[in-house]
């Protein structure tokens, strides 16, 4: 029996195209406010009062916040700060998909900022940098990975353990304060090569790149499939030969690769390494995943989804800004929408079950 | 109660259904698997509601609408597996949902008071209050449990196969306790598949059989033998298809297995060709032991040998040393093929390669992924087929889950679907069908026809026939005597964790495997 059919229109669009309605909605919204915002700001300037003199000022504004807003350079300012949470979002959607969690990318991605500052100090070049970063989050990873599957412990204990000592090893690497160096060419991976052009920086580049390799990945690998079943039900996982161990290792390890590269990315933005930065980041990750379609309980996601997921999150912190509000009012709607997303999930769950 | 009946669906739980206890009285509910047992204890105890019938208690009309209201009516149940919070301690246990209480606050002396009451009447005062319950064995956690039915001061307590965890001592200890309860004007309901126990403990019995009452009367002037005719005698109304099938040379040898905990010693053989069947009562290691063969579940000892063309890395190191053994003689396949091999460190994917498929009993918790779509349940074990240069096509994929759908006739919008969407039969078959896309050579099926359409039993039925005419071997393990019966060429009987007898199909008789079942 078709059962698709018998769903409400809501529904049915909400499970196609949930996250970029989402985003869409986000975008509109910022747009009605900007516009709104400058209308009133003319409205003001002019002395206007009353209705037929809003609709004047609505006429008359030059909406000078708006096409800021609109501008190219603002869509290359949102898609350069989605890099450092989408590239760790790639990570987490592999670790949610497979049913598990990872608290540590915040700490993960501070730690890799100062050891990649400490080498750069050291005359490291780019590509050794690159390589220690990936290698250390990695590291790292595989440790949340082994511990999670050799002793069968929480994921989200194991990686709440790792969001204090990743932590406090940067901290003690760093000597407890920011780490600066001189002269590198770090910074080309995050700058603007081309400031009046459309061409975004590198890094953007990268993270396009590895979204497309790990969406392959998860939907075209052996591996991939390895990861939708362990989720789904590690018991049929087990029943049908997937070794769930080696494979949540796996899983665990390569998340923390990209969490490494998320890290080179951030200290690329900064030009120093900071022990202290991207403080509370797991929650943009996990917000950017699950507004992305995935569900906590493991076995549904995607990649694409938690992209958008992550881009959503940066047009808020970027329409916010423009919108001159404060960073409180900033983390009150973040959070809500983590609480909506979440919500959404479920009843979009509960609706797909019956 | 009188006339009770219940239907889940199109299936009729509880057709005509008559049992009266009186006061003091120690009556035991007998029955097969399936019977309706615990579809009646769950009305009884409010779980369920019935859709007609009367039940009167105490004279008094009496419905209950949930089991919080039967349990106020002076209704306690004891399942069978033990309900306790394992890290509270005994008299939290005991209190659990009865706490006394004033404004909230809980009274300590009080609470003390109930529990210690409660303990003494099983004549327990002994057992530490303030301990977890979890520390203690499992006699005096069952014992935990009876205690907290008894704060209520119930009229009638429920108690569904109390012993089957229980050491022979401790069942005497049990035994002392009904009396006593019942010696204080407590009625209990016993249900056992021991009927020696029975015998011993009740007074009267009723016997249920495929949702029906079909007698009762006083324990003290009938038969065993009697019993097990009452629970047995249905016609035989389902047609087996019989696919001829040859037996060919031993593929599975199964030696002194035994387990954690269960089972205790199994020793079988399977042949190539042969449908051998694995009956026993819920709880006597039938699963165990499929589980253990596959490898999901660690052996204690024993050995698992699989016969003929393992992958080397399949193949156990020295320390396993009588691995390879002289091939059998009952076999007409030639001797190269007779290698027997144990599988060396038995994880489910060995046991995979090695050529074994398994089918869980539990379809939903284990089985299958039910939000994943029907071509990611049926393929996850041979992906091969579908990859190119590590690149799975899902169109492949699609296009060989089709197939398999139409061969196995299941209903479904498409390979897309998640398998969730769709009935327990097509479910099951799609569980089915991923052994036989692995192309197993001896497949365990666990419960195949559970809670599944008769249409789709049949189906099932014939298939199974199928696979051993390609000289499949299956192990099926099943509750319900008929369809071994009808199906398998050889069955063997489990009770109490051991394999304690094994014939050719048609040397059994349904009365003979029951009483090999109880262990009379």
């Amino acid at each position: 029996m078709d059962t698709s059919t018998q769903r409400p229109l809501l529904v049915r669009l909400f499970a196609s195209f949930g996250p970029a309605l989402i985003l869409a909605a986000v975008v509109l919204l910022f747009i009605g406010l900007l516009a709104w915002k400058d209308a009133a700001e003319q409205m003001q300037a002019a002395g206007l009062k009353g209705f037929s003199g809003f609709l004047q000022a609505v006429r008359e504004s030059n909406y000078d916040g708006l096409k800021a807003f609109l501008s190219l350079a603002t869509f290359k300012t949102v898609l350069t700060q989605t890099v450092v949470v989408a590239l760790a979002a790639l990570g987490m959607t592999m670790i949610i998909v497979s049913a598990g969690i990872d608290l540590s990318v915040g700490s993960v991605v501070a730690l890799s900022t100062v050891a990649g500052a400490l080498l750069i100090q050291k005359g490291v070049g780019l590509p050794g940098v690159l390589a220690a970063c990936l290698a250390g989050g990695a590291f790292v990873g595989a440790l949340n990975g082994a511990l999670v599957a050799a002793f069968r412990l929480t994921p989200f204990i194991v990686t709440l353990g790792m969001l204090g000592a990743a932590r406090g090893v940067a901290k003690w690497l760093a000597g407890n304060q920011t780490v600066n160096f001189k002269e590198s060419n770090i910074g080309t991976l995050m700058t603007d090569p081309d400031p009046l052009g459309a061409l975004p920086p590198p890094g953007v580049w990268v993270a396009v790149a590895l979204a497309v390799v790990m969406a392959v990945v998860m939907r075209q690998t052996v591996f991939g499939r390895h990861i939708f079943a362990i989720g789904s039900n590690e018991a049929t996982a087990r029943l049908c030969g997937i070794r769930v161990r080696t494979t949540k290792l796996a899983i665990y390890a390569l998340a923390g690769m990209l969490f490494g590269l998320a890290g080179v990315m951030l200290l690329s933005r900064l030009q120093q390494g900071d022990p202290t930065s991207a403080i509370g980041l797991e929650l943009d990750v996990i917000a950017a995943v699950v507004i992305g379609g995935a569900s906590l309980s493991g076995g549904t996601g995607s990649i694409l989804g938690a992209m958008i997921g992550a881009l959503t999150m940066a047009v808020l912190r970027t329409g916010s800004q423009y919108m001159d509000w404060p960073s409180y009012m900033q983390e009150i709607i973040i959070g809500g929408l983590i609480i909506a997303a979440v919500g959404l999930d479920k009843w979009r769950q509960s609706r797909a079950a019956t | 109660m009188a006339c009770v009946r219940k239907a889940f669906g199109a299936t009729q739980a509880l057709r005509n259904v008559a049992l009266s206890v009186a006061p003091g009285e120690a009556h035991a509910l007998i029955g097969e698997n399936g019977a309706g047992k615990s579809t009646l204890m769950k009305i009884l105890s409010g779980a369920y509601q019935p859709d007609a019938g009367n039940i009167t208690l105490d004279g008094q009309p009496f419905r209950p609408a949930d089991p919080l209201h039967a349990r106020e009516c002076g209704i306690a149940m004891i399942y069978q597996e033990l309900n306790l919070a394992p890290h509270l301690s005994v008299e939290e246990n005991i209190l659990l949902g009865e706490e006394p209480a004033r404004f909230g606050w809980l009274d300590r002396a009080q609470r003390h008071n109930l529990a210690r009451h409660a303990l003494e009447q099983l004549q327990q005062a002994e057992l530490p209050l303030a301990a977890p319950v979890n520390t203690l064995p499992i006699a005096q956690q069952q014992l935990v449990e009876i205690a907290r039915a008894l704060v209520r001061e119930p009229k009638v307590l429920i108690m569904d196969e109390p012993t089957s965890s229980l050491t022979q001592l401790d069942t005497e200890n049990l035994f002392r306790v009904i009396g006593r309860l019942c010696a204080r004007g407590v009625s209990v309901i016993y249900i056992s598949h021991f009927l020696e126990e029975c015998q011993r403990v009740c007074q009267r019995y009723t016997v249920l059989r495929d949702g029906e009452t079909v007698g009762s009367g006083d324990m003290a002037v009938v038969r065993v033998e009697d019993i097990i005719r009452l629970m047995v005698g249905r016609e035989l109304k389902d047609i087996y298809p019989r696919t001829p099938h040859a037996l060919g040379a031993p593929v599975l040898e199964v030696k002194e297995l035994a387990g954690r905990t269960k089972p205790r010693r199994v020793n079988l053989q399977l042949r190539a060709g042969e449908i051998f069947g694995l009956a026993g009562l819920i709880g006597a290691g039938r699963t165990e032991t499929a589980r253990a063969v596959f490898g999901l579940d660690e052996l204690a000892a024993g050995e698992v040998c699989v016969c003929g063309n393992i992958p080397a890395e399949c193949v156990p190191p020295a320390r396993h040393s009588p691995t390879a053994k002289e091939p059998s003689a009952i076999g007409d396949q030639p001797s190269q093929e007779g290698i027997f091999s144990s599988i060396a460190t038995r994880s489910p994917a060995d046991s995979l390669r090695a050529g074994l498929g398994l089918l869980s009993e539990n379809r939903k918790e284990e089985g299958l992924m039910l939000n994943r779509s029907v071509a990611d349940n049926l393929t996850p074990t041979r992906l091969g087929p579908f990859t190119r240069f590590g690149l799975l096509s899902s169109r492949r994929q699609h296009a060989a889950a089709r197939e398999w759908m139409t061969r196995l006739d299941v209903r479904a919008r498409g390979p897309e679907q998640p398998i969730g969407e769709l009935s327990g039969g097509n479910q099951q078959k799609i569980a089915l069908g991923r052994l036989l896309h692995h192309d197993a050579r001896i497949l365990l099926l666990d419960e195949p026809t559970r809670g599944i359409d008769v249409g789709s039993k049949a189906h099932i039925y014939r298939l199974i026939g199928e696979l051993a005419a390609q000289g499949k071997a299956v192990l099926f393990i099943s509750s319900y005597l008929p369809e071994l019966l009808g199906v398998c060429d050889t069955i063997g009987v489990m009770c109490r964790g051991e394999l304690v007898a094994t014939r050719p199909a048609v040397e059994w008789s349904e009365h003979e495997i029951i009483a090999a079942a109880i262990g009379h």
